[in-house]
């Protein structure tokens, strides 16, 4: 199961999932208030903190039937996957968090790498900028089921709802999730990669350390999305580390 | 020049006849990134916008280096995905921050370089326009804005504060008489609505009792609200009978600025030595329902023109010997309260004060709670209601 991080959805992960369909079960969803998930599933209490998207994935799994998963979470979904893993130990058999950062924030000796300011600052430029998120008059004008408005729903992957995106923002960034790392009790991989300005280097070995069974694998590409930076070499670590869980199943 | 865009076998494109540069002189800021963002040439406006020489920015900085940290996220997150996506993004606002610090405004055009379908190679081609003086501008036009909500908000609350003033929080206590009365908002209790009631002693042993409604909402019908209660406040001064009192503030409220008009139900009680005589006059109003101990619903009061409406207006009053009834005054939020459009109605409203308890104040609040549960609490008007009887 491959769960998107804060500001896109599912499609983030279209240059990799495809490599693992044919010998896996591969799930994708966008989180409630992301991408194309509908309007509806968004409560801001709910949503107001990481729990509550954690107990989306959660009753996904449970819907699904699945259980024992390889559960890959990029950005701020790692630690929506962390949480699921401690609060349902049974559903996830090997956790991959992707340019992970258990605190943004700075905090003392803790280099998270933002300060309060420069989270206000991504709220303002993401009010500022909607990226041609869909114009509401849009839709009422020509009606829901027109084919213009199907086609920019098909194109929301990146445009989260603006009043969504800022509780998200804030859930994200101001989030600490330190404490719950030493708790994960399955094998985890970080992938990191060589220069990140959102998830730095302090914060992918944070959480190697933090973490009981854990190894980091740095990708050589710069950014925070190494599955569309670095594609193919997203796909082969994580290859490697799921092909690594099922010899040790079989042995 | 052509090491110094550093674009290795690139093609310039030269327009014929012309003595120019097309990137290098562009009169934008004009960069190349590789797929992992590190810049790979950028033209002389580029360098000018974030103050760094040529040597210090290609082949060693990032796109993300040159932003400040908030929108480095933003970048990460939305930006480049959306790019990914799309292949392009265009007219972002964000800031270049040079090397003292100093923030440069811009508006930022990019897009993939490699545009075939599916590609994962994120090297892209970027514009910058510094927008400094339209920032400038769309920040005082943000300051105004912000100025005129808070203004609109300022406006409310002193309609509400007004609104309050005109309602009174309980009836006073009258001798020999019973009063209960209840006031509910329309909506979340933002919105001012023009419903009123007022109570008022003219001598020992006469008083005057007022619902109405002000047709409108908002600031001019709480005016128009204050400007009703005290015109019939004074006008008792030299009137007692509730038909000449509307008569003279339906004149007033002409010779009123307003365009609003107001419905209003006037009551003058008077007490001898064996209970209450009832005045009542209607204007535009619903009648008062006079309910006895046996639970019979009748109604008091003969048709009334709205006051400030008319050329021509009538007014009437009929007079009452008060019994063991209770009579209700209420506004319209009552009987036209709607739920999927179907009304509340006076038969619902006679109905339930049949089988109410006759107290005023179990009546007034229990139609208020009928109403609004009629409604499934989204209230579309604000209602008021006042109900009294004898007391020994």
């Amino acid at each position: 199961m491959f769960v998107h991080g804060f500001g896109c959805g599912q499609d983030m992960w279209r240059h990799v999932a495809p490599a693992f369909e044919d010998d896996f079960r591969v799930v994708l969803f966008d989180l409630p208030g992301s991408g194309a998930a509908a309007p509806s599933t968004y409560d801001p209490v709910r949503h107001g903190s990481l729990e509550g998207y954690r107990d989306d994935v959660i009753a996904l799994l449970d819907e699904v039937g699945l259980s024992s998963v390889v559960l890959v979470g990029h950005s701020v979904s790692a630690m929506i996957a962390v949480l699921v893993q401690i609060a349902r130990p049974d559903l996830v058999e090997r956790l991959v968090l992707v340019t992970p950062s258990a605190r943004y924030l700075d905090d003392g000796s803790y280099v998270g790498g933002f300060s309060g300011s420069d989270i206000d600052e991504l709220l303002d430029l993401m009010s500022r900028n909607h990226l041609g998120w869909q114009n509401p008059l849009a839709a009422l004008v020509a009606g829901p089921d027109s084919p213009s408005v199907q086609d920019e729903l098909e194109r929301t992957f990146c445009r989260t709802r603006p009043e969504v995106a800022a509780e998200f923002a804030a859930v994200t960034f101001r989030g600490d999730n330190r404490a719950d790392l030493p708790h994960v009790s399955v094998p985890t991989l970080v992938l990191q990669s060589r220069e990140d300005s959102v998830a730095p280097m302090s914060a992918g070995l944070y959480v190697r350390d933090n973490v009981p069974d854990c190894e980091l694998e740095v990708l050589e590409t710069l950014g925070h999305c190494p599955q569309l930076t670095a594609p193919e070499e997203t796909a082969k670590a994580l290859r490697s580390f799921v092909g690594r869980a099922r010899t040790e199943r079989t042995a | 020049m052509t090491d110094r865009r550093g674009g290795g076998g690139r093609n310039v494109t030269q327009p014929p006849d012309v003595d120019v540069d097309l990137f290098e002189d562009a009169p934008c800021g004009y960069l190349l990134t590789d797929r992992t963002g590190l810049v790979t040439a950028a033209n002389a406006e580029f360098l000018r916008l974030v103050g760094l020489d040529h040597d210090e920015l290609v082949g060693r900085r990032t796109l993300a280096s040159l932003l400040p940290v908030g929108a480095r996220i933003y970048l990460e997150t939305h930006l480049l995905p959306v790019i990914a996506y799309d292949g392009s993004v265009r007219e972002v606002s964000l800031d270049l921050v040079r090397p003292d610090g100093v923030r440069v405004p811009v508006l930022l055009n990019a897009a993939t370089i490699d545009r075939s379908a599916g590609s994962a190679d994120l090297s892209l081609r970027a514009v910058f326009f510094e927008t400094r003086d339209r920032h400038r501008y769309e920040q005082d036009l943000l300051a105004a804005t912000a100025a005129a909500e808070q203004a609109r908000l300022e406006a409310t609350r002193l309609a509400q504060t007004l609104q309050q003033t005109l309602i009174p929080p309980a009836p006073p206590a009258i001798p020999h008489l019973s009063v209960a009365a209840t006031y509910r908002p329309a909506g979340d209790g933002t919105t001012v609505g023009g419903d009123f009631y007022d109570f008022f002693e003219i001598d020992a042993a006469s008083w005057m009792i007022v619902l109405g409604d002000v047709s409108g909402k908002g600031v001019e019908a709480a005016v128009v609200t204050s400007f009703v209660r005290y015109t019939v406040r004074a006008l008792t001064v030299g009137l007692r009978d509730p038909a000449a009192i509307l008569r003279s503030l339906d004149r007033a409220l002409h010779a009123h600025e307003t365009t609003r008009y107001c419905t209003l139900v006037l009551a003058n009680l008077t007490r001898d030595d064996d209970g209450w005589t009832i005045r009542l006059s209607l204007a535009g109003h619903p009648p008062a329902l006079l309910r006895d101990p046996d639970g019979r619903v009748v109604e008091l009061g003969a048709f009334g023109s709205p006051v400030g409406l008319l050329d021509d207006p009538e007014f009437h009053t009929v007079e009452h010997r008060l019994g063991a009834e209770t009579v209700t005054l209420y506004t319209d939020g009552v009987t036209e309260a709607r739920y999927r459009r179907r009304l509340y109605g006076d038969l619902r409203l006679g109905d339930l004060l049949a089988s109410l308890p006759p107290g005023p104040a179990e009546i007034t609040e229990g139609i208020a709670d009928a109403v609004l549960a009629y409604q499934h609490g989204d209230a579309s008007d604000d209602i008021a209601i006042v109900s009294f009887g004898a007391l020994p």
